[in-house]
Protein backbone atom coordinates (compact mmCIF):
# COMPACT_ATOMS: atom_id res chain seq x y z
CA UNK A 1 0.00 0.00 0.00
CA UNK A 2 1.13 3.65 -1.17
CA UNK A 3 0.55 6.05 2.02
CA UNK A 4 -0.46 9.62 1.42
CA UNK A 5 2.70 11.63 1.81
CA UNK A 6 2.12 13.34 5.65
CA UNK A 7 2.60 16.91 4.66
CA UNK A 8 -0.01 16.29 1.73
CA UNK A 9 -1.77 19.50 1.00
CA UNK A 10 -5.32 20.01 1.75
CA UNK A 11 -7.77 20.01 -1.34
CA UNK A 12 -8.63 23.47 0.32
CA UNK A 13 -5.28 24.81 -0.03
CA UNK A 14 -4.91 23.44 -3.56
CA UNK A 15 -8.40 24.48 -5.19
CA UNK A 16 -7.47 27.83 -4.24
CA UNK A 17 -3.67 27.54 -5.84
CA UNK A 18 -5.60 26.49 -8.87
CA UNK A 19 -7.93 29.02 -8.92
CA UNK A 20 -5.71 31.58 -8.74
CA UNK A 21 -3.45 30.36 -11.42
CA UNK A 22 -6.28 30.14 -14.03
CA UNK A 23 -7.42 33.57 -12.94
CA UNK A 24 -4.29 35.04 -13.50
CA UNK A 25 -3.92 33.36 -16.89
CA UNK A 26 -7.47 34.62 -17.70
CA UNK A 27 -8.82 31.24 -18.29
CA UNK A 28 -11.29 31.32 -15.26
CA UNK A 29 -13.90 34.00 -14.42
CA UNK A 30 -14.63 33.59 -11.23
CA UNK A 31 -17.93 35.18 -11.28
CA UNK A 32 -18.45 32.94 -13.90
CA UNK A 33 -17.73 29.79 -11.11
CA UNK A 34 -20.23 31.85 -8.53
CA UNK A 35 -22.88 30.84 -11.36
CA UNK A 36 -21.99 27.83 -11.55
CA UNK A 37 -22.19 26.90 -8.52
CA UNK A 38 -25.16 28.81 -7.19
CA UNK A 39 -26.96 26.86 -10.23
CA UNK A 40 -26.54 23.26 -8.97
CA UNK A 41 -27.10 24.87 -5.40
CA UNK A 42 -30.26 25.81 -5.73
CA UNK A 43 -32.09 25.50 -9.02
CA UNK A 44 -31.23 22.10 -10.75
CA UNK A 45 -31.46 19.64 -7.66
CA UNK A 46 -33.69 16.38 -6.83
CA UNK A 47 -37.17 18.25 -7.09
CA UNK A 48 -36.72 18.17 -10.51
CA UNK A 49 -36.92 14.76 -10.83
CA UNK A 50 -39.74 15.00 -8.13
CA UNK A 51 -41.99 17.08 -10.47
CA UNK A 52 -41.25 14.54 -13.13
CA UNK A 53 -42.56 11.63 -10.98
CA UNK A 54 -45.78 13.49 -9.54
CA UNK A 55 -46.77 14.04 -13.25
CA UNK A 56 -46.13 10.57 -14.40
CA UNK A 57 -48.91 9.63 -10.75
CA UNK A 58 -51.51 11.97 -11.73
CA UNK A 59 -51.81 11.92 -15.48
CA UNK A 60 -51.75 8.47 -17.58
CA UNK A 61 -50.88 10.00 -20.72
CA UNK A 62 -47.68 11.40 -19.36
CA UNK A 63 -46.57 8.62 -17.57
CA UNK A 64 -47.14 6.11 -21.08
CA UNK A 65 -44.62 9.02 -22.41
CA UNK A 66 -41.89 9.33 -19.71
CA UNK A 67 -41.96 5.24 -20.16
CA UNK A 68 -41.77 5.55 -23.86
CA UNK A 69 -39.54 8.43 -24.52
CA UNK A 70 -38.05 9.24 -20.91
CA UNK A 71 -35.42 12.37 -22.78
CA UNK A 72 -38.67 13.83 -24.78
CA UNK A 73 -41.19 13.52 -21.94
CA UNK A 74 -39.20 15.03 -18.93
CA UNK A 75 -38.06 17.83 -21.71
CA UNK A 76 -41.95 18.88 -22.13
CA UNK A 77 -41.06 19.99 -18.05
CA UNK A 78 -38.19 21.90 -18.88
CA UNK A 79 -35.51 19.55 -17.55
CA UNK A 80 -32.88 19.06 -20.09
CA UNK A 81 -29.08 19.36 -20.44
CA UNK A 82 -25.74 17.83 -19.62
CA UNK A 83 -25.80 14.58 -18.36
CA UNK A 84 -29.32 14.23 -19.85
CA UNK A 85 -28.62 13.85 -23.38
CA UNK A 86 -30.60 10.51 -23.22
CA UNK A 87 -32.79 9.44 -20.33
CA UNK A 88 -34.61 6.34 -19.92
CA UNK A 89 -37.50 5.85 -17.20
CA UNK A 90 -37.49 2.91 -15.00
CA UNK A 91 -40.57 1.84 -13.57
CA UNK A 92 -40.72 0.55 -10.04
CA UNK A 93 -43.63 -2.62 -9.62
CA UNK A 94 -45.07 -5.32 -7.44
CA UNK A 95 -42.33 -7.44 -8.95
CA UNK A 96 -39.37 -5.61 -9.90
CA UNK A 97 -36.99 -3.54 -8.63
CA UNK A 98 -35.18 -1.41 -10.36
CA UNK A 99 -31.76 0.44 -9.06
CA UNK A 100 -29.06 2.97 -10.85
CA UNK A 101 -25.31 2.70 -10.05
CA UNK A 102 -22.19 4.02 -12.38
CA UNK A 103 -19.04 1.66 -11.85
CA UNK A 104 -16.54 3.54 -13.87
CA UNK A 105 -16.83 6.85 -12.51
CA UNK A 106 -20.19 8.45 -11.10
CA UNK A 107 -22.86 9.36 -14.18
CA UNK A 108 -25.80 10.39 -12.99
CA UNK A 109 -28.62 12.50 -14.56
CA UNK A 110 -27.98 16.04 -13.27
CA UNK A 111 -31.00 18.12 -14.99
CA UNK A 112 -33.54 15.76 -12.85
CA UNK A 113 -31.35 14.75 -10.17
CA UNK A 114 -28.97 16.92 -9.29
CA UNK A 115 -25.27 16.17 -9.01
CA UNK A 116 -24.62 12.92 -7.33
CA UNK A 117 -24.62 12.39 -2.77
CA UNK A 118 -21.90 11.39 -1.53
CA UNK A 119 -23.19 7.88 -1.17
CA UNK A 120 -23.96 7.35 -4.88
CA UNK A 121 -19.97 8.18 -5.66
CA UNK A 122 -18.81 6.20 -2.47
CA UNK A 123 -16.40 3.34 -3.80
CA UNK A 124 -18.79 0.87 -1.48
CA UNK A 125 -21.85 1.49 -3.46
CA UNK A 126 -20.25 1.91 -6.86
CA UNK A 127 -18.66 -1.71 -6.42
CA UNK A 128 -21.07 -3.55 -4.40
CA UNK A 129 -24.36 -2.89 -6.21
CA UNK A 130 -23.33 -4.60 -9.40
CA UNK A 131 -22.20 -8.07 -7.54
CA UNK A 132 -24.70 -8.13 -4.01
CA UNK A 133 -27.35 -5.66 -4.59
CA UNK A 134 -29.84 -7.05 -2.35
CA UNK A 135 -26.98 -7.28 0.84
CA UNK A 136 -25.83 -3.02 -0.59
CA UNK A 137 -29.37 -2.18 -0.57
CA UNK A 138 -30.01 -3.81 3.06
CA UNK A 139 -26.74 -1.84 4.16
CA UNK A 140 -28.21 1.52 3.37
CA UNK A 141 -31.52 0.71 4.67
CA UNK A 142 -33.90 -0.97 2.17
CA UNK A 143 -35.04 -4.27 2.52
CA UNK A 144 -36.64 -5.55 -1.05
CA UNK A 145 -39.28 -8.41 -0.19
CA UNK A 146 -37.70 -11.88 -1.13
CA UNK A 147 -40.00 -12.70 -3.77
CA UNK A 148 -39.14 -9.26 -6.10
CA UNK A 149 -36.49 -9.15 -8.71
CA UNK A 150 -33.78 -6.90 -8.86
CA UNK A 151 -32.43 -5.39 -11.83
CA UNK A 152 -29.53 -3.20 -11.62
CA UNK A 153 -28.38 -0.48 -14.30
CA UNK A 154 -24.59 0.15 -15.16
CA UNK A 155 -24.67 3.35 -16.53
CA UNK A 156 -21.18 2.69 -18.50
CA UNK A 157 -22.17 5.35 -21.49
CA UNK A 158 -24.48 7.90 -21.76
CA UNK A 159 -27.54 6.89 -20.98
CA UNK A 160 -29.13 8.31 -17.85
CA UNK A 161 -31.90 5.96 -15.53
CA UNK A 162 -34.60 7.63 -13.54
CA UNK A 163 -36.50 5.82 -11.36
CA UNK A 164 -40.31 6.21 -11.37
CA UNK A 165 -41.00 4.84 -7.89
CA UNK A 166 -44.20 3.16 -6.70
CA UNK A 167 -47.12 5.57 -5.57
CA UNK A 168 -47.59 5.33 -1.73
CA UNK A 169 -51.33 4.41 -0.18
CA UNK A 170 -53.17 6.73 1.00
CA UNK A 171 -52.13 9.31 -1.22
CA UNK A 172 -54.78 9.46 -3.82
CA UNK A 173 -56.33 13.15 -2.28
CA UNK A 174 -53.42 14.66 -3.24
CA UNK A 175 -52.13 17.05 -6.09
CA UNK A 176 -48.99 16.80 -7.60
CA UNK A 177 -47.19 19.63 -6.20
CA UNK A 178 -48.05 17.73 -2.42
CA UNK A 179 -47.10 14.51 -4.58
CA UNK A 180 -43.92 16.01 -5.46
CA UNK A 181 -42.90 17.04 -2.04
CA UNK A 182 -43.13 13.18 -0.92
CA UNK A 183 -40.65 11.99 -4.01
CA UNK A 184 -37.06 11.67 -2.64
CA UNK A 185 -33.74 11.45 -4.39
CA UNK A 186 -33.08 8.16 -3.13
CA UNK A 187 -36.21 6.35 -4.08
CA UNK A 188 -35.53 8.08 -7.59
CA UNK A 189 -31.91 6.45 -7.95
CA UNK A 190 -33.94 2.89 -6.53
CA UNK A 191 -32.16 3.07 -3.20
CA UNK A 192 -35.13 3.71 -1.16
CA UNK A 193 -38.78 3.45 -1.44
CA UNK A 194 -41.50 6.49 -1.01
CA UNK A 195 -43.06 6.71 2.43
CA UNK A 196 -46.55 7.55 2.67
CA UNK A 197 -47.26 10.75 4.64
CA UNK B 1 -6.78 0.44 -18.92
CA UNK B 2 -7.23 -1.48 -15.77
CA UNK B 3 -7.94 1.78 -13.61
CA UNK B 4 -8.58 2.52 -9.96
CA UNK B 5 -11.62 4.33 -11.47
CA UNK B 6 -13.33 0.53 -12.56
CA UNK B 7 -14.54 -0.38 -9.27
CA UNK B 8 -17.26 -2.68 -10.10
CA UNK B 9 -17.59 -5.66 -8.08
CA UNK B 10 -14.00 -5.11 -5.98
CA UNK B 11 -14.30 -5.78 -2.40
CA UNK B 12 -13.01 -4.34 0.40
CA UNK B 13 -14.42 -1.52 0.71
CA UNK B 14 -17.35 -2.05 4.05
CA UNK B 15 -20.88 -0.99 4.20
CA UNK B 16 -22.39 0.53 2.22
CA UNK B 17 -23.01 4.22 3.37
CA UNK B 18 -26.68 4.94 4.93
CA UNK B 19 -28.21 7.67 2.88
CA UNK B 20 -28.42 11.46 4.83
CA UNK B 21 -29.40 14.67 3.73
CA UNK B 22 -26.50 16.96 2.48
CA UNK B 23 -26.28 19.39 0.77
CA UNK B 24 -24.41 19.64 -3.47
CA UNK B 25 -21.27 20.86 -1.75
CA UNK B 26 -20.53 20.23 1.92
CA UNK B 27 -17.94 22.43 2.00
CA UNK B 28 -16.65 25.40 -0.22
CA UNK B 29 -13.39 24.09 -1.82
CA UNK B 30 -15.69 21.25 -3.58
CA UNK B 31 -17.87 23.57 -5.47
CA UNK B 32 -14.65 26.13 -6.84
CA UNK B 33 -13.49 22.39 -7.47
CA UNK B 34 -16.65 21.47 -9.37
CA UNK B 35 -16.64 25.08 -11.38
CA UNK B 36 -13.09 24.99 -11.96
CA UNK B 37 -12.85 21.49 -13.61
CA UNK B 38 -16.33 21.90 -15.52
CA UNK B 39 -14.82 24.89 -16.71
CA UNK B 40 -11.13 24.03 -17.71
CA UNK B 41 -12.04 21.33 -19.27
CA UNK B 42 -14.00 22.95 -21.55
CA UNK B 43 -11.91 25.49 -21.80
CA UNK B 44 -8.65 23.06 -22.84
CA UNK B 45 -10.15 20.08 -24.92
CA UNK B 46 -13.44 21.29 -26.54
CA UNK B 47 -15.45 19.78 -23.73
CA UNK B 48 -13.84 16.29 -24.17
CA UNK B 49 -15.90 14.65 -21.10
CA UNK B 50 -14.43 11.45 -22.29
CA UNK B 51 -10.71 12.76 -21.79
CA UNK B 52 -11.47 14.33 -18.43
CA UNK B 53 -13.08 10.77 -17.16
CA UNK B 54 -9.63 9.31 -18.91
CA UNK B 55 -7.88 11.83 -16.49
CA UNK B 56 -9.71 10.81 -13.55
CA UNK B 57 -8.51 6.68 -14.04
CA UNK B 58 -4.73 7.75 -15.45
CA UNK B 59 -4.67 8.74 -11.31
CA UNK B 60 -2.60 7.40 -8.88
CA UNK B 61 -5.18 5.46 -6.92
CA UNK B 62 -4.23 7.74 -3.93
CA UNK B 63 -4.93 10.50 -5.48
CA UNK B 64 -8.01 8.84 -6.82
CA UNK B 65 -9.28 8.39 -3.28
CA UNK B 66 -7.81 10.34 -0.93
CA UNK B 67 -9.53 13.61 -0.87
CA UNK B 68 -12.80 12.14 -2.40
CA UNK B 69 -14.94 12.87 -5.35
CA UNK B 70 -13.87 16.99 -5.98
CA UNK B 71 -10.47 16.32 -4.52
CA UNK B 72 -10.45 13.91 -7.66
CA UNK B 73 -12.06 16.50 -9.96
CA UNK B 74 -9.29 18.67 -8.88
CA UNK B 75 -6.24 16.22 -9.67
CA UNK B 76 -8.26 15.00 -12.99
CA UNK B 77 -7.97 18.78 -14.31
CA UNK B 78 -4.48 19.57 -13.31
CA UNK B 79 -3.35 16.80 -14.70
CA UNK B 80 -5.24 17.92 -18.21
CA UNK B 81 -3.66 21.09 -17.58
CA UNK B 82 -0.34 19.65 -17.12
CA UNK B 83 -0.99 17.52 -20.51
CA UNK B 84 -1.70 20.53 -22.49
CA UNK B 85 0.64 22.41 -20.61
CA UNK B 86 -0.85 25.11 -19.76
CA UNK B 87 0.12 24.73 -16.15
CA UNK B 88 3.98 23.14 -15.24
CA UNK B 89 4.20 20.25 -13.28
CA UNK B 90 4.14 21.41 -9.30
CA UNK B 91 2.81 24.32 -10.31
CA UNK B 92 -0.35 23.93 -8.27
CA UNK B 93 1.86 22.62 -5.06
CA UNK B 94 4.17 25.55 -5.13
CA UNK B 95 1.46 28.02 -5.10
CA UNK B 96 -0.30 26.49 -2.60
CA UNK B 97 2.92 26.34 -0.66
CA UNK B 98 3.61 29.96 -1.06
CA UNK B 99 0.09 30.97 -0.06
CA UNK B 100 0.74 29.18 3.77
CA UNK B 101 3.33 31.34 4.40
CA UNK B 102 6.62 29.06 2.67
CA UNK B 103 9.38 30.08 0.66
CA UNK B 104 9.44 27.64 -2.35
CA UNK B 105 9.91 28.91 -5.89
CA UNK B 106 7.09 28.87 -8.47
CA UNK B 107 7.91 27.19 -12.37
CA UNK B 108 6.86 29.70 -14.85
CA UNK B 109 4.04 29.17 -17.01
CA UNK B 110 4.88 27.41 -20.09
CA UNK B 111 3.81 27.76 -23.57
CA UNK B 112 0.16 26.05 -24.09
CA UNK B 113 0.08 22.95 -26.47
CA UNK B 114 -3.35 22.22 -25.87
CA UNK B 115 -5.17 19.69 -28.03
CA UNK B 116 -6.30 20.16 -32.23
CA UNK B 117 -9.97 19.26 -31.36
CA UNK B 118 -13.53 20.67 -31.74
CA UNK B 119 -16.47 18.62 -31.26
CA UNK B 120 -17.97 17.79 -34.19
CA UNK B 121 -21.63 18.14 -32.39
CA UNK B 122 -22.54 19.29 -28.70
CA UNK B 123 -23.14 16.32 -26.57
CA UNK B 124 -22.23 12.63 -26.86
CA UNK B 125 -24.76 11.58 -29.12
CA UNK B 126 -24.28 11.39 -33.23
CA UNK B 127 -25.79 9.51 -36.34
CA UNK B 128 -24.23 6.92 -38.21
CA UNK B 129 -24.65 5.34 -41.72
CA UNK B 130 -24.38 1.76 -41.08
CA UNK B 131 -27.23 -0.28 -39.13
CA UNK B 132 -26.88 -1.51 -35.88
CA UNK B 133 -25.13 -5.30 -35.76
CA UNK B 134 -27.51 -6.51 -32.88
CA UNK B 135 -31.00 -6.19 -32.25
CA UNK B 136 -32.89 -7.03 -29.12
CA UNK B 137 -32.99 -10.32 -28.17
CA UNK B 138 -29.66 -11.25 -29.58
CA UNK B 139 -27.49 -13.10 -27.52
CA UNK B 140 -23.92 -11.35 -27.45
CA UNK B 141 -20.49 -11.86 -25.73
CA UNK B 142 -18.53 -9.48 -24.73
CA UNK B 143 -14.55 -9.47 -26.15
CA UNK B 144 -11.25 -9.95 -24.23
CA UNK B 145 -10.01 -6.72 -24.44
CA UNK B 146 -7.24 -5.55 -22.51
CA UNK B 147 -6.47 -1.93 -23.85
CA UNK B 148 -3.59 0.43 -22.49
CA UNK B 149 -5.78 3.32 -23.16
CA UNK B 150 -9.34 3.90 -21.95
CA UNK B 151 -12.28 1.98 -22.76
CA UNK B 152 -15.64 2.15 -21.40
CA UNK B 153 -16.17 -1.87 -21.11
CA UNK B 154 -15.51 -2.27 -17.12
CA UNK B 155 -13.40 -5.39 -16.45
CA UNK B 156 -16.39 -7.28 -14.74
CA UNK B 157 -18.34 -7.94 -17.92
CA UNK B 158 -15.25 -9.18 -20.41
CA UNK B 159 -16.14 -12.09 -21.40
CA UNK B 160 -19.20 -12.52 -20.52
CA UNK B 161 -22.56 -13.54 -22.51
CA UNK B 162 -25.73 -11.70 -22.29
CA UNK B 163 -28.93 -10.68 -24.03
CA UNK B 164 -29.70 -7.22 -26.26
CA UNK B 165 -32.31 -5.38 -23.97
CA UNK B 166 -32.35 -2.25 -25.79
CA UNK B 167 -30.33 0.24 -28.80
CA UNK B 168 -29.17 3.34 -28.03
CA UNK B 169 -28.69 6.00 -29.96
CA UNK B 170 -25.15 6.08 -31.20
CA UNK B 171 -22.71 7.30 -29.00
CA UNK B 172 -18.58 8.80 -29.84
CA UNK B 173 -16.70 5.87 -28.90
CA UNK B 174 -14.08 6.84 -25.82
CA UNK B 175 -11.74 4.84 -26.37
CA UNK B 176 -10.60 7.36 -29.50
CA UNK B 177 -11.97 10.32 -28.64
CA UNK B 178 -10.76 10.49 -24.76
CA UNK B 179 -7.05 10.75 -26.34
CA UNK B 180 -8.22 13.06 -29.11
CA UNK B 181 -7.75 10.28 -31.68
CA UNK B 182 -11.65 10.69 -33.33
CA UNK B 183 -14.80 10.88 -32.45
CA UNK B 184 -15.74 7.09 -34.52
CA UNK B 185 -19.46 7.42 -33.82
CA UNK B 186 -20.94 3.81 -32.69
CA UNK B 187 -23.89 2.11 -31.68
CA UNK B 188 -24.09 1.27 -28.28
CA UNK B 189 -26.57 -1.53 -26.86
CA UNK B 190 -27.84 -2.15 -23.19
CA UNK B 191 -27.22 -5.64 -22.50
CA UNK B 192 -28.67 -7.68 -19.59
CA UNK B 193 -26.27 -10.08 -18.09
CA UNK B 194 -27.37 -12.75 -15.38
CA UNK B 195 -25.95 -12.71 -12.15
CA UNK B 196 -24.26 -16.08 -11.84
CA UNK B 197 -22.36 -15.43 -15.64
CA UNK B 198 -20.71 -12.63 -13.66
CA UNK B 199 -20.34 -13.61 -9.99
CA UNK B 200 -20.51 -17.67 -10.63
CA UNK B 201 -23.60 -20.29 -9.34
CA UNK B 202 -23.94 -18.84 -5.98
CA UNK B 203 -24.21 -15.38 -7.15
CA UNK B 204 -27.36 -13.02 -5.71
CA UNK B 205 -30.00 -13.68 -8.37
CA UNK B 206 -30.74 -10.51 -9.99
CA UNK B 207 -30.00 -9.02 -13.83
CA UNK B 208 -27.10 -6.62 -14.36
CA UNK B 209 -27.56 -3.75 -17.45
CA UNK B 210 -24.98 -1.59 -18.80
CA UNK B 211 -24.38 -0.14 -22.02
CA UNK B 212 -21.61 -1.86 -24.27
CA UNK B 213 -20.30 -0.33 -27.61
CA UNK B 214 -20.83 -2.47 -30.88
CA UNK B 215 -17.06 -2.87 -30.90
CA UNK B 216 -16.56 -4.44 -27.54
CA UNK B 217 -19.52 -7.49 -28.73
CA UNK B 218 -19.20 -10.20 -30.90
CA UNK B 219 -21.92 -12.96 -31.88
CA UNK B 220 -21.57 -15.89 -29.51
Amino acid sequence: MTDAPSDRLSPALRTEALEQLLVERELVDPTVMDTFISTYERDVGPLNGARVVARAWTDAEYRAWLLRDGTAAIKDLGYGGPQGEHMVVLEQTEDVHHVVVCTLCSCYPWPVLGLPPSWYKDPAYRAGMVRTPRRTLREMGLEVPEGREIQVWDSSAEVRYLVLPRRPAGTDGLDAEALAALVTRDAMVGVAEVAAP
Amino acid sequence: MDSIADMGGTQGWGPAQVPTDEPPFPEPWEGRSFALTVLTMGRISGRNLDAFRHALGRLHPVDYLVDGYYGRWLNAAELMLTDSTILAPGAVDARARRNRGEDVEEPAFPEPTRPDYRASAPGSLREVDQDPAFAVGDVVRTKDLHPEGPTKLPRYLRRRTGTVAAVRPPHVLPDTHAVFAGENPQHVYTVAFPSTELWGPDAEPFTLHAEVFESYLETR
